[in-house]
């Protein structure tokens, strides 16, 4: 079984300000840790437990991006992935989730595969569209939010999450892409001798020229949705900041809840 | 002008969803009810009052949903009516059809939207990025026709008026069984050994609680508060506690009295199931973190500082 996996290298924002930037349609970047997008991790363990219980086939990792988004798929080459693949363009910036989804349908359209793996979503954008987009591109079938999935010979069952905590299963006929939630797995750290193994594997880099797409087709000109203007949210509620456990401790006494 | 919205129904039941879009674009523009299935007539009444027309496609073949005979139906319903907009929950099953219909359909398409604005024939629209730090605006490319998916719980269910709204009933467009994609069965949640809706007081845990072995010390505050212990999706993916204390869209929702959030970043899939409680208290040591956005108090600090001696505080309240 051969598995496309893309991944995307994102910005960590757990715990951090976030600033907006001049121009107020980006954030600022600049003093962020990046790292690979939570979902792709569960979906290059799934792509790499498959191959492990089958002990045949490829998995492929795939992302867009400049060469700092070399960390990720050196990270998914550690975990076990064979190959991987960065596309990468001065044209590309600013695409949205419909652009993206037609550069990485350009880029592995003519590679062999049974099964493409994107995360449901990202921890940046969080359009949660690029696996549909590109199954449609791709003419496969396609699952979201996939939490378990089976194989048999030329079809799989997989589980998809519902709302509530309920789920359904579905069958799907291969080749097919599934996005998958997260839970599906334990992802496994990276080993030193994974990061040893991975320095010897090939990482391949493509550019537009090489892809069937003109400049038009990517970029702000090949997107559905141009941002406007950025902006921090308005708390709903006005917290009262507390300074210590005792304050906390009185305003549970005050409400008769101690 | 003319908006579509698809009702999504599952188990017999409309989902809230369906009436969130409804009751906000009743105040825009002429609205049409999209309703495909089976056995449906029993959604046509409570949808009465909602829209201006209430469309219905009647199939076997729609029994239960598959976004593949979702985007066959609707994508010749949107041919042959051309809405200005259609809009779709972004829910699961909105995530697993939207994408591929307007790739379909050719028309552009927003996800996830909190609010959106027609002017002049253009759709502006409101959603949140980076795990709700951020909310952006953004203009959809200018089209015909527009898809946008919307995020549960961001308009508020109104009444339904007195008007009464017009059924029309139109043919199956699905002719022989779609193939490659196949819905087999529902599979139930888990029945769990505790309720956490049931409780007045919840001490729900997050991703800051960093490991396991920390679970003691949240445990010994519940005990001293009376609580039950619930916690965001995180915790649950690591296998750390049962599915069935899980708080958010994907889990339970829960209105106790107390609602304390420890280490909890408070991304809207985790706020939409606790945001109605009486009283959140939140303790985080990100300042930015969004749940103080839906917390009555919080405190910025470690919270393996703060329990504890919120646990010593509360017992010699108690006297003990």
């Amino acid at each position: 079984m051969d598995i496309i996996v893309c991944v995307k290298h994102v910005p960590d924002v757990a715990g951090a300000e976030i600033l907006i930037d001049e121009s107020g349609k980006k954030i600022k970047k600049g003093d962020l840790p990046f790292e690979i997008n939570e979902w792709d991790e569960y979906a290059i363990e799934e792509a790499i437990l498959i191959k492990e219980r089958l002990g045949t086939g490829s998995v492929t990792a795939i992302t867009i991006g400049d060469e700092e988004t070399e960390a990720t798929l050196r990270r998914c080459l550690a975990k076990g992935a064979d190959k991987a693949i960065r596309v990468h363009d001065d044209a590309f910036e600013d695409s949205d989730a419909y652009a993206i989804a037609k550069i990485l349908y350009n880029a592995i359209k003519d590679l062999p595969f049974d099964l493409v793996f994107t995360g449901l979503q990202t921890n940046d954008e969080g359009y949660g569209q690029v696996g549909g987009i590109l199954s449609e591109f791709l003419e496969i079938p396609h699952a979201s939010l996939v939490k378990k999935i089976e194989i048999t010979d030329k079809l799989i069952e997989v589980n998809r999450e519902l709302e509530g905590g309920l789920e359904e299963v579905l069958e799907l006929q291969l080749p097919a892409l599934l996005t998958i939630q997260t839970g599906i797995n334990e992802p496994r750290y990276v080993s030193i001798m994974g990061i040893r193994k991975a320095k010897k594997k090939e990482l391949q880099v493509i550019s537009l020229n090489e892809l069937e797409l003109t400049p038009e087709e990517v970029g702000i000109s090949g997107s559905w949705l141009q941002i406007e203007e950025l902006s921090i949210p308005k708390p709903t509620k006005q917290v009262v900041i507390l300074d210590d456990a005792t304050k906390i401790a009185e305003v549970l006494r005050a409400r008769g809840l101690i | 002008m003319s908006i579509f919205v698809l009702v999504e129904h599952r188990q017999g039941e409309i989902r809230d969803i369906t009436f969130e879009m409804l009751s906000k674009c009743k105040e825009i523009s002429k609205t049409t009810a999209v309703l495909l299935g089976n056995d449906v007539e029993q959604f046509v009444d409570p949808l009465k009052g909602y829209a201006d027309t209430i469309m219905v496609v009647k199939d076997e073949k729609l029994e239960y949903f598959n976004s593949r005979t979702y985007q066959m139906v609707l994508s010749h319903l949107i041919n042959e009516n051309k809405p200005l907009l259609t809009l779709i929950g972004h829910t699961s099953y909105g995530i697993d059809l939207a994408p591929g219909l307007a790739i379909k359909l050719q028309i552009p398409l927003a996800t996830d939207c909190a609010d959106f604005f027609l002017e002049d024939g253009q759709v502006r629209i409101v959603r949140q990025m980076y795990g709700g730090k951020v909310d952006a605006k953004a203009t959809l490319k200018k089209s015909d026709s527009y898809l946008i998916t919307i995020r549960p719980a961001s308009f508020e269910s109104t009444e339904p008026e007195s008007k009464d709204s017009e059924v029309i009933n139109i043919e199956s467009p699905l002719k022989e069984e779609l193939i490659g994609k196949r819905f087999i069965k529902y599979v139930e949640p888990e029945i769990s050994d505790v309720d956490i809706t049931a409780s007045d007081i919840l001490v729900s845990i997050g991703r800051g609680i960093k490991e396991d072995k920390n679970i003691p010390v949240i445990e010994e505050l519940a005990t001293v508060l009376g609580a039950t212990i619930s916690c965001s999706r995180p915790i649950v993916d690591k296998g750390w506690l049962d599915k069935g204390r899980q708080v958010g869209t994907s889990g339970k929702t829960v209105k106790p009295k107390l609602y304390l959030a420890l280490g909890i970043s408070g991304a809207f899939q985790h706020a939409a199931g606790m945001k109605d409680s009486e009283l959140v208290i939140a303790i985080n040591k990100d300042a930015n973190a969004p749940i103080f956005n839906v917390s009555d108090f919080g405190i910025v600090d470690d919270l393996f500082k703060v329990v504890p001696e919120l646990t010593q505080k509360i017992n010699e309240m108690k006297g003990t």
